[in-house]
């Protein structure tokens, strides 16, 4: 029987030759992720279910990334990052990357990508929506929460319903002033936020296989706007080459059969699309930029997993050059890692930090920061009325801070663009 | 599990997500310390615009100033309720504020997981848009074994979609209860 990519892995992880959409499943779990705001209470249930002195299935295969409150001085905050410690301790956990010592990395899906735990063919589950985003690797990839992760630290599986797949299909070679921001939020208007709800989201074609892993991350990483339950792209020789340098472990590549049984399939022509927003307060509020163009702005914010890795900010260096920005513009590296990269990539001979500070950028340490808003003191927290272009992944009402804030998601490209103007304004003005 | 539930309607609009439900600034606090754990009840939907909360009229909070839990114990909402993050914060704060199930057109993935596997508030889905055929502060009852949903402040009776394969999940509590129930928790 044909497959799809996802049915294929999901297949291996329930040692099985072939599963049917709608078959709710045992699968056996490759990695286990989580961070400082879901690790502790997931921790708690662990511990009450299995017992106080229980041990995990696997203490290799669970990798602690605390990302999303850390630069604060709120105390909860601070005791959080404490149990992470303490359980990582007290189960021998490896990959647990403290903060405050060289191990901390940042936001857990860019630092999964980095430190090698994306191998084809895998299952990832973490307790976090954006766990998706490791589906670029040619993996399947998806959030849970608290009380399921639990479940999974104390005996390695969890059920799932395999998915139907929707097909989207990028023709055509990418133009300078577009990105993959740019065709997740072209298929988030078409889809809307529930169109994949259930559903896994595979995403080929000429145009998407020519981009960088990064990039990439960016597609899969917002399935999840779409209700996806995991976005995935199979691997290739980009995605071996970048897996390969950061792990020896083995790992298999699968690949949707031709005539695999799809749910639905969109075709695009990259040539035919244009630079975009998501207008708030929805991520499928679509506005081709051109159409808002001139909507004053109050701040810029360029970071997250989705839109805070390298690839991001050498776009958005490539319109800050020797300009000025006319309202606050964060810079938010995803990892330490990234952060480093932007003291040593140069763009036209600078830095790429150089370019952002002599545009007038603050540029804050790395974490998810205010992405999702936050304790009071993050950096970049939206306040009052504030309009903020950013290019994080999600803008319902709150989402980075007060609820009387609007939020327009757009490409790096486009907030650096409306950055320099104090208004939403197309890249193509700069390029 | 109970066989009846009857409550209050608190009714909603289209993609309530996990920050309108439980706003990320509040989930520092511990899941396990009964003061602390009150702050979720205090807290439940205070993301949700003013305007957009307690519907037809709006502007009805969830939660009273002051206090921790709602006087509204069944949810009534519109498609895609608990979409955005995977926070099991968000089921967790609804329990605590008193709701005991939830009617939508529509789930999250993760969220639905969530009120399932945990055993926080029962999921169910309905084919007809009851949120605009409910208001805030209805009397509700509804049939566990029928699948039905009574509106006793207007007399009128709609069906509720069966529960499906979930409903042996739901009936014993969360996935550990039915785990054990199936002999399913050796590792692997």
């Amino acid at each position: 029987m044909a497959q799809t990519i996802t049915q294929k892995i999901l297949s291996k992880a329930a040692n099985r030759k072939f599963v049917d959409a709608g078959e709710s499943i045992w699968l056996n779990v490759d990695i286990l992720l989580t961070h400082d705001v879901c690790g502790p209470p997931t921790f708690d249930i662990f511990k009450e279910e299995f017992g106080k002195d229980a041990k995990v299935w696997d203490p290799k295969k669970i990798v602690v990334l605390p990302d999303h409150y850390i630069f604060t001085a709120n105390e909860h905050a601070h005791r959080n990052i404490d149990l992470l410690r303490q359980f990582a301790k007290e189960q021998g956990l490896e990959n647990y990357y403290d903060v405050g010592t060289d191990r901390y990395k940042g936001v857990c899906h860019v630092a999964l990508a980095e430190e090698g735990f994306n191998l084809p063919g895998t299952v990832l589950f973490g307790t976090d929506s954006h766990t998706c985003t490791s589906g670029a690797f040619g993996m399947f990839g998806t959030g849970i929460g608290n009380t399921d992760a639990a479940f999974i630290l104390g005996t390695g599986k969890l059920w799932e319903k395999v998915p139907e797949s929707i097909k989207f299909t990028f023709d055509g070679e990418m133009p300078e002033y577009l990105t993959a921001k740019d065709l997740i939020l072209q298929i988030l208007g078409d889809i809307t936020t529930d169109g994949a709800t259930y559903r896994a989201m595979e995403f080929d074609g000429e145009a998407v296989f020519s981009l960088p892993m990064e990039e990439r991350m960016t597609l899969t990483n917002m399935a999840i706007e779409a209700g996806g339950m995991n976005g995935i792209i199979a691997a290739d020789k980009i995605t071996e080459a970048y897996v390969k340098v950061r792990s020896n472990k083995p790992y298999e590549v699968f690949q949707s059969d031709p005539d695999a049984v799809y749910h639905s399939r969109y075709h695009y022509n990259v040539r035919e699309l244009e630079p975009v927003v998501a207008q708030p307060h929805s991520p499928d509020n679509r506005a081709t930029v051109r159409s808002v163009q001139g909507t004053k702005i109050t701040k810029s914010y360029i970071g997250s997993c989705t839109g805070g890795k390298l690839t991001d900010f050498v776009m958005a260096a490539k319109i800050l050059k020797g300009q000025k920005v006319a309202v606050t513009t964060n810079i938010v590296p995803a990892t330490v890692n990234v952060a480093r990269q932007l003291e040593c990539e140069l763009y036209d001979g600078q830095t790429l930090k150089q370019i952002f500070e002599d545009a007038g950028c603050s540029i804050a340490l790395p974490s998810c920061a205010a992405c999702l808003g936050g304790p009071a003191d993050t950096v970049g927290r939206s306040v009052d009325n504030d309009v903020v272009v950013s290019t994080t992944n999600r803008n319902f009402p709150g989402r980075m801070g007060s609820k009387h804030a609007g939020v327009y998601l757009a490409s790096p490209l486009t907030a650096a663009a409306s950055a320099i103007t104090g208004k939403l304004t197309d890249p193509r003005d700069f390029l | 599990m109970e066989t009846v539930i009857q409550g209050k309607a608190y009714v909603l609009g289209k993609n309530i997500d996990t920050d309108q439900i439980i706003p990320a600034e509040h989930l520092v606090y511990s899941l396990s310390d009964p003061e602390e754990v009150k702050l979720y009840g205090k807290y439940a939907l205070s993301g949700v615009p003013p305007e957009q909360g307690g519907l037809p009229e709006g502007n009805i909070p969830f939660v009273k100033d002051g206090s921790f839990n709602s006087d509204f114990t069944i949810i009534i909402a519109g498609p895609n309720f608990g979409c955005g993050s995977s926070r099991e914060h968000a089921p967790f704060a609804l329990k605590v504020a008193g709701v005991k199930a939830i009617i939508a057109e529509s789930y999250a993935r993760i969220f639905y997981r969530n009120c399932v596997d945990g055993g926080f508030a029962i999921p169910y889905e309905t084919s007809e848009q009851l949120n605009q055929l409910i208001s805030t502060g209805d009397e509700l009852k509804i049939d566990v074994a029928a699948n039905t949903i009574e509106n006793l402040t207007r007399n009128v009776t709609y069906k509720l979609n069966p529960l499906g394969d979930v409903f042996r999940i739901v009936e014993a509590g969360g996935i550990f209860s039915y785990a054990r129930q199936e002999n399913l928790m050796a590792q692997s």
